[in-house]
């Protein structure tokens, strides 16, 4: 079976492994926004010793090897680990937490770098306000919506496209903890390359629809919010 | 100028006039920008600053909102907590937050802890001839609609001082209008008005009393009808006269 006639067969066991993928990095990429938004914004709008080496820190982590992110995760989880007690090893969940791990400083650096920008247009406005800190924090995120969903699509093909975070703490176990990257890999490796093309098709698939997505989306938005 | 009854403890905040500088001057890094300025604004009619481009103005106006500190001399507030001061600033090139003219006022309702709801907004608005704007994304006003929604977001302050800082310099004559009318209202109202302008005809229909700046130093301050019949000093008497003041 040829690479397209097995993406277009509906085979149970390759749309496992998208759903699975797309579940494991929709939703570190989630976490990730969660931690990296607003950090990167205090980081932006504070002034703390140690600031400068934060900002240097959070920078250097945009270029983490995935597979160092996947050895410290490894070692957070495996049993005699802080976090052992958890049995979360080997599960998807670690995977999600490796991925969040990998690009959370992505966007937690380049959310700093967009927000620093924004407040210096807006920082005499908002002082004469009065608005707070919380305030200010908020309405800079909001106001940036739509770069922060480009710094999110950053993250989330980060993370798709990464394969040793998931390889060390996910296991690559068949049916429970395989993805499109390690399947990718483990396939090349046992020359079933119709798998493994076909596979690579959907995964660039997959991250060309979400940007196109997110494109539409950011679209239609400034048209109607400015 | 009440907009509901919740508005009233701001009304009985204590009077941010008068704001008296005493010897101040800023300077940024080498450069000093204003210099030895001694000065009160008092409640009343409305205050325009005038001088040419460099003179001191935004700056002054910074210096009196609190955005900035002085370098040298003391700003002395009658209210010194500035939030709870009753003022507000537009600027030249106000920032329109990045959604529709009704949140822009809603949300300095908000900032300023009045109440948000439509009616309030409305009023607003309307009272700066956007009510009919009100669903429209903020940055897609044009820029006469934009300063007249700044206004409309300052006015949400419920402020007892007004700092415009050149609010007309890129507008055209009925954009200039529409924004003078506003502040005509505002300052009929009982809001005392502090402007900068290089705009001597819109000093003229404005003024109470005139502040004139040249290279940072206050040349000269008095009311707007002496000011401009008889200019005390060489430099204001060029700059009324319409000579290029350097």
């Amino acid at each position: 079976m040829s690479a397209l006639e097995l993406v277009f067969s509906g085979d149970p066991k390759l749309f496992g492994i998208v759903a699975l993928s797309l579940f494991v990095t929709l939703s570190a990429t989630v976490a990730a926004c969660v931690i990296g938004l607003p950090l990167g914004a205090l980081v932006a709008l504070s002034r703390f010793p140690g600031r400068n080496a934060l900002i240097v820190f959070l920078n250097g982590c945009m270029g983490l090897p995935p597979v160092v992110v996947g050895l410290l995760v490894y070692l957070a989880l495996s049993r005699s680990g802080p976090l052992g007690s958890f049995g979360l090893l080997f599960t998807p969940r670690a995977m999600i937490i490796a991925q969040a791990a990998l690009i959370a400083p992505i966007v937690a650096a380049l959310t700093r770098q967009l927000i620093e920008d924004l407040w210096a247009e807006y920082r005499d406005e908002l002082t004469a306000m009065a608005v707070g800190a919380a305030g200010r924090v908020a309405t800079l995120l909001w106001d940036a919506r739509f770069s922060l969903v480009t710094i999110a699509l950053a993250g989330f093909g980060r993370a798709a496209a990464e394969v040793g975070a998931v390889m060390i703490v996910g296991g690559n176990i068949d049916g429970f903890t395989r993805v499109m990257t390690t399947t990718i890999a483990l396939e090349t490796s046992k020359g079933d390359l119709p798998l493994a093309i076909g596979l690579g098709i959907v995964l660039i698939a997959v991250i060309l629809i979400v940007n196109a997505m997110a494109w539409a989306v950011r679209g239609w938005s400034e048209r109607h919010a400015g | 100028m009440l907009d509901s009854p919740r508005d009233e403890p701001m009304r009985d905040r204590p009077s941010t006039l008068p704001i008296a500088f005493e010897a101040v001057a800023f300077a940024a890094g080498e450069t000093c920008i204003l210099r030895d300025v001694t000065l009160s604004l008092d409640a009343g009619p409305a205050t325009v600053l005038i001088g040419p481009n460099g003179s001191g103005k935004t700056t002054l106006i910074k210096l009196a909102v609190g955005l900035i500190a002085p370098s040298a001399g003391t700003i002395r507030y009658a209210q010194p907590d500035r939030a709870a001061r009753r003022q507000a600033i537009v600027f030249q090139k106000p920032v329109m937050l990045r959604r529709s003219a009704g949140s822009n006022v809603a949300y300095a309702l908000k900032a300023a802890g009045r109440a948000t709801d439509p009616a309030s907004v409305m009023r607003l608005l309307d009272r700066v001839g956007l009510a009919a704007l009100a669903d429209r994304p903020a940055r897609r006003l044009s820029g006469g609609e934009q300063q007249r929604l700044a206004l409309a977001r300052a006015l949400a302050r419920d402020p007892e001082v007004l700092f415009l800082d050149e609010p007309t310099a890129s507008l055209d004559p009925a954009a200039t209008k529409s924004v003078e009318d506003i502040v005509a209202a505002a300052a009929a109202g009982g809001v005392k008005i502090v402007m900068s302008t290089h705009d001597l005809g819109q000093a003229r229909r404005l003024a109470g009393d005139i502040v004139f700046l040249a290279k940072g130093r206050l040349i000269e301050h008095a009311p707007a009808e002496r000011f401009f019949a008889a200019p005390s000093t060489p430099e204001a008497r060029a700059f009324v006269a319409g000579e290029l003041v350097i």
